[in-house]
């Protein structure tokens, strides 16, 4: 099948194209130079402004978590959610398209047919517990429209702890790529590192070098030795880390820690490390009362050092499910909040747990988040290395993107919204001091390019000669549209793709769902020495014996069980 | 394996009986029949050893109370005329099949707009409701194997229903930090002394109907508060605070529950009575509770239910799109009101456990069953499909009571011309779409 886009104005930041009139050949799913014209089927995208299709670095859309808060939740299930042309409260069933409910935590099909119709068409599900890794495989063969990946919780995985006490660093990067091979995942996942398995005795880590009960490692060891297990592996992606302290006063100087303890494995310039939704993570103060923004300082030590990328978690007023891996955090948010806690402690690997959130604009603490986002969006100079997320469905549904971009784009929007903030708020934060306005190049940076660049999916995120022909087009003529003045015309093109077009063919116009197809899962493969490989066996087989309470022939993900799959080898140091 | 010839060893197959889904079974056969199973339990031996008996011999349509053996085409066909037919078609079981089953089932139900139910509905449906008020705080197996060191089974009774529960992950066996059955303490809680009653080191004797009563009281006693009744649900005030002490004074501890809770007059409060109790304990010290899912499956069958449609069981899509309603969209209600106009039945049996009115209709109604084995539900059945066991003659995903995926294993092969539910389910969906393209 062959596609001509002709006229559309294009933003094409990884090929340096800023906002020009380009056509774009499509041929078997990929782009190409030429294209027999007088065959192709023709998009005339004059005046509309043509992206690369969308790559979500972080939103929780599939795995146990997310279906726990689809259980918790079916008040969710029945308030605003799409239908196949507007906003009712169910998506009916179409000829080509699946039935679904839901917003903050939506069924799988509608996830799917929302993510696509707004243009995204790769998206990483960041938090899976291998044991139960089967289960994040069987929703995302379920997700149409999109590809995507899922990265693995290792940070307080118990043989990984106890290969870093002993300093067998080698070892652990075969163990952690065995499970990657094995249950196909994407990248290292951190969450709380030595926390969650303290929170197994109701307990939790506070510092960098407090010490995990009973398995004598600190964070700071467990963070350091899964970012050299990363390089000796030569993953695609760096870890990816939410650290210690997540959602406390005070906690941005963990963060930095964080960023900090791995500076010195940095090798020509790479990032080797990824903060994860950092918004949760660069509170100042010392108690709620006291609670500040300092997305200033966590942003001056990301414009100093190019080891580390951030993504926001920039949060929406709205209602909301916070999901974690970080079990100690939603008991804490729990506590506060009095919201119904589930909580998921999971053997030897993780653990997770959910609350039910609705952010306010009129509370304070909610207010200074919300500013803490944007600043961080704003105050860090590369837009390679600030990527866009609200740590869906934790900041806000992913549906609510559109009214972020508007923020981030004009100022006129972020100080409508500043100036019914709690003055508190204001005060504590640094917004109304920012004049910067991000312009559709930078918009396309954090939503596609870096985010593919960050993930090394190299026919991702960009429109260049054979790359994947994943294509947004939106009803918006950038050439004319002002963002900081015409924000509510920007938001509301962003929601809805004119055309959205996924492996060469047209999936979604006007935002509904033309033609359904499944998306395909990325996994890595690394290939470690067959020595170390097979010297590891032995004493894994009899851990998981003593560990687990399943058999390790049953643990792992046959090839079989992926609907479409790409496996990425790649070849490791060791 | 091959050895000798005739003889086939299969390793770490998956149990399909109960929620516990052990995975360290190994079954040999000589020529076609099972002659050994290690590590099976009574349930898991009988399961494996009769897998064979008690199964329809080929599809069969009913007429004028007679049965006739059909093809599985032209019984897939009554199926899908009775169905597309139906105003309101109600398709329940899914407990005891796979959850790929279970997805085409979904579809279909969507496709013919009628009702999906799970056997949720009449085990653990309360538990649900009880969930989605207070949320649950609950962990893995292993988590229990390795940490726990006070173990409650309230209203369940595990040495018969999940033989293997406590020797497997709660109770004896060496976990990291717990060694044997003397670093863990047993607390039972039950209207009757069950055997697992007997193993314990403390046996509460309620009243029945009584555990929200109880769990009311110990919600207070952890609490130190006051409790002024002499007696709660027949037990002594003293008794109850000395409970409380135990559950407070354990480094981890977990409560494990069975129908004896949620379906005791109560129900759903009972839930979250119990896990309000479990959320206040988590305040002193570490707690978490879980429901004792009894079909092999019934907890993947509320995984899917709930990822493709966003609710967990009771879900109504007459509309074109899902929607939930307990006590109006459960398959036991609608039958009790004799709502529905067909039946499709996978994999359970109501006839035999369902109440007197929803029997009564059910026997109105062309009901269809999609089942390996006779069951009381099959003998009257308009249409009986048999099909492959999953677990032994078919592959699948199940789920463990604790959300655990494993794949069932295919370790023979079915009788000749028997196809799995998956297949047979595909079918009746591709007729369906051919006759409303049709009509």
């Amino acid at each position: 099948m062959e596609l001509l886009i002709k006229n559309g104005i294009l933003y094409d930041p990884a090929n340096s194209v800023n906002g020009e009139e380009v056509e774009i050949c499509i041929k078997d799913g990929k782009v190409v130079e030429k294209i027999n014209q007088r065959k192709a089927e023709i998009i005339d995208a004059s005046d509309m402004l043509v992206m690369p299709g969308g790559v979500d670095i972080h939103s929780h859309i599939a795995g146990p978590k997310v279906n726990a808060g689809r259980l918790l939740c079916p008040e969710d299930h029945r308030t605003r959610v799409r239908c196949a042309e507007c906003f009712r409260n169910c998506e009916i069933k179409s000829p080509i398209t699946r039935s679904g409910t839901g917003c903050a935590v939506p069924s799988v099909f509608t996830t799917g047919h929302i993510y696509s119709g707004m243009g995204y068409t790769t998206v990483i599900e960041p938090a899976s517990p291998p044991l139960k890794t089967l289960h994040t495989h069987e929703e995302l063969n379920d997700i149409p429209l999109i590809d995507k990946a899922c990265f693995l919780l290792f940070g307080n995985n118990w043989l990984v702890m106890d290969y870093i006490k002993e300093g067998r660093i080698e070892e652990c990067a075969a163990y952690v790529g065995w499970v990657l091979r094995s249950v196909k995942g994407y990248a290292i996942k951190i969450v709380c590192p030595g926390g969650v398995e303290s929170w197994g005795w109701g307990g939790n880590v506070h510092s960098m070098d407090d010490h995990v009960p009973y398995f004598d490692v600190t964070p700071r060891d467990i963070v350091r030795g899964l970012c050299k297990v990363n390089q000796l592996l030569n993953l695609p992606h760096t870890i990816h880390v939410h650290t210690i302290n997540l959602g406390t006063p005070g906690n941005y100087r963990y963060l930095i820690e964080t960023m900090d303890c791995v500076r010195d494995l940095q090798v020509e310039d790479e990032p080797v490390i990824h903060m994860t939704h950092c918004q949760f993570n660069s509170y100042g103060g010392v108690d709620w009362r006291s609670l500040s923004s300092k997305a200033d300082e966590v942003a001056k030590y990301v414009n100093a050092h190019n080891h580390v990328t951030i993504d926001m978690g920039q949060i929406i007023f709205t209602q909301t499910v916070t999901m974690t891996g970080d079990g100690p955090f939603e008991y804490l948010l729990h506590q506060i909040s009095g919201n119904k806690w589930m909580n998921t402690d999971l053997e030897v690997e993780s653990g997770g747990g959910l609350v039910p959130i609705r952010y306010n604009r009129k509370n304070y603490v909610h207010a200074v988040m919300w500013t803490i986002g944007l600043e961080l969006a704003l105050l860090v100079k590369d837009p390679w290395r600030v990527f866009f997320s609200t740590d869906h469905p934790n900041g806000g549904p992913f549906i609510n993107y559109p009214k972020v971009f508007a923020w981030l784009m004009s100022k006129k929007a972020r100080d409508k919204v500043t100036k019914r903030l709690p003055r508190l708020a204001r005060v504590r934060s640094n917004i109304t001091s920012i004049d910067r306005e991000y312009d559709f190049y930078e918009l396309a940076i954090i939503t596609r390019s870096a985010t593919a660049k960050a993930l090394k999916l190299q026919n991702k995120g960009h429109l260049g000669l054979g790359a994947d022909a994943d294509v947004s087009i939106y009803d918006l003529n950038p050439k004319e549209v002002d963002p900081s003045v015409d924000y509510k015309q920007v938001g509301k093109a962003l929601f809805k793709t004119a055309y959205t077009i996924k492996g060469g063919e047209i999936v979604a116009k006007k935002g509904v769902i033309k033609k359904c197809k499944s998306g395909i899962t990325f996994w890595v493969n690394p290939q470690v020495t067959e020595e170390l490989n097979s010297s590891i066996m032995p004493e894994l087989t009899e851990k998981f014996r003593d560990y687990y309470t399943i058999n390790l022939q049953n643990y792992g993900v046959p090839e079989n069980m992926l609907i479409d799959q790409q496996a990425i080898e790649v070849k490791s140091k060791v | 394996m091959e050895c000798e010839k005739g003889l086939k060893v299969s390793e770490d197959v998956v149990c399909p009986f109960c929620g516990c889904l052990c995975d360290d079974i190994k079954v040999t056969f000589q020529d076609d029949e099972i002659t050994r199973l290690a590590n099976s339990c009574a349930i898991s031996i009988a399961k494996f050893q009769h897998y064979k008996e008690d199964r329809i011999p080929s599809p069969l349509i009913r007429e004028n109370g007679q049965s006739s053996s059909v093809s599985l085409e032209e019984a897939v066909k009554e199926t899908s005329k009775i169905l597309v037919n139906a105003r309101y078609p109600l398709l329940y079981g899914w407990s005891s099949t796979s959850c790929e089953a279970l997805k085409v089932g979904i579809e279909l139900a969507e496709e013919l707009g009628g009702v999906i139910d799970n056997t949720t509905t009449t085990c653990h449906g309360p538990t649900i409701l009880g969930v989605q008020d207070v949320g649950e705080s609950t962990c893995t197996l292993g988590e229990v194997k390795h940490r726990a060191d006070l173990v409650v089974y309230w209203g369940s009774n595990p040495v018969h229903a999940h033989p293997r529960h406590l020797t497997r992950y709660t109770l004896t066996p060496k976990g990291k930090f717990r060694a044997a059955r003397k670093d863990r303490v047993l607390v039972v809680i039950d209207v009757r002394k069950t055997s697992t009653a007997r193993q314990a080191d403390c046996f509460i004797q309620v009243e029945p109907n009584k555990d929200y009563e109880l769990l009311s009281a110990l919600r207070m006693a952890i609490k130190f508060e006051e409790i002024e009744q002499v007696i709660v649900a027949g037990i002594p005030k003293e008794q109850i605070e000395e409970l409380a002490d135990l559950l407070i004074s354990c480094q981890f501890g977990v409560i494990f529950f069975g129908l004896g809770l949620t379906m005791s007059s109560g129900k759903e409060r009972n839930i979250e009575a119990a896990l309000s109790l479990v959320r206040d304990l988590n305040r002193k010290t570490k707690f978490n509770i879980m429901p004792m899912r009894g079909h092999f499956n019934v907890t993947g069958a509320n995984k899917v239910t709930t990822w493709q449609t966003g609710f967990p069981y009771a879900v109504d899509l007459t509309k074109g799109y899902p929607s939930y309603n307990p006590g109006a969209t459960t398959a036991l209600d609608i039958l009790n009101r004799g709502e529905c106009d067909a039946v499709l039945i996978v994999a359970s049996d109501p006839l035999a456990h369902a109440p007197k009115t929803a029997v009564q209709n059910l026997l109105k109604i062309p009901v269809i069953t999609i089942d390996p084995r006779i069951s009381l539900t099959s003998l009257i059945a308009k249409v009986a499909i048999p099909t492959a066991l999953v677990g032994i003659e078919a592959e699948g995903v199940a789920y463990r009571m604790d959300g655990i995926p494993k794949i069932l294993k295919k370790i023979t092969n079915p009788p000749a011309g028997f196809v799995s539910d998956v297949e047979v389910l595909k079918m009746i969906l591709k007729e369906v779409r051919k006759q409303k393209g049709a009509s």
